[in-house]
């Protein structure tokens, strides 16, 4: 086989995480709230 | 998505403020450099994925907890996040089982080096600057051709788009160029190995 001399300098793969990742991360957002309490944090994740 | 203008000290203010679709447009900004990092460190879709979840959840809970400290400097914050989080990954699945040397086992039965050494990496470096110093010898229509299609890896027919020429033009260019350089190389004298 020829020998291949060049290097794929610029081929750039465009990678993403899956739709249901994204959808997961936006969904704990929006279900997490975190109230203060003196020096205690307390989270909720509403269902 | 009028967020999309927004700065990401802008974005990371609204989004404690209870915007969430801030988030959503932080995100749709940087998740290819934050996947792609990961990625390229783990080489796995599925552990990527979870790796840039919990990066993200981690980013939540810092934001909502208003323990952030806005510096103008988001994406490293979380890149750095994400390689915590790949350097944990790493630790916790043992991935360098230990082996004590005997005289039956011994590492070096198993382990054999193939990384180029200095002197083929200094060969394969210099072939690929006399290559490219000889492509500065082909017209200029072929040279454009055979970059696009041995470098930057596009096919004829994106080639024969940006180009506004026809595939067969271009394939023509192509094999031209090819052409070219060998009759280069042979009229020099040149030797292209490694």
């Amino acid at each position: 086989m020829a020998k291949l001399y060049t290097k794929k300098k610029f081929a750039v793969e465009n990678l993403k995480p899956k739709k249901e990742t994204i959808s997961f991360i936006l969904n704990y957002s929006k279900a997490l709230s975190i109230h203060k309490i003196g020096n205690s944090n307390f989270q909720i994740i509403a269902n | 998505m009028a967020n999309l203008v927004f700065p990401d000290a802008i974005l990371v203010k609204n989004y404690i403020s209870g915007d969430e679709s801030a988030l959503t447009s932080l995100i749709e900004r940087h998740q290819s450099k934050i996947y792609g990092f990961i990625y390229s460190k783990v080489n796995d879709r599925d552990l990527s994925d979870d790796i840039f979840q919990d990066t993200f959840i981690k980013v939540i809970n810092t934001l909502k907890t208003k323990s952030y400290n806005e510096e103008g400097k988001f994406l490293p914050w979380v890149m750095r996040i994400a390689h915590n989080l790949v350097v944990d990954h790493y630790r916790k699945s043992n991935k360098m089982p230990f082996n004590r040397e005997t005289e039956e086992y011994s590492i070096f039965n198993y382990m054999s080096d193939n990384a180029p050494t200095i002197e083929s990496k200094m060969i394969t470096d210099q072939v690929e600057a006399d290559l490219t110093r000889l492509l500065d010898e082909l017209p200029e229509d072929q040279k454009e051709v055979l970059i696009m299609r041995m470098y930057q890896d596009l096919s004829f027919k994106e080639i024969s788009e940006l180009t506004g020429v026809s595939i067969n033009t271009a394939l023509g260019r192509m094999r031209y160029a090819v052409i070219n350089l060998r009759k280069i190389i042979e009229k020099n004298q040149i030797i292209l190995t490694n």
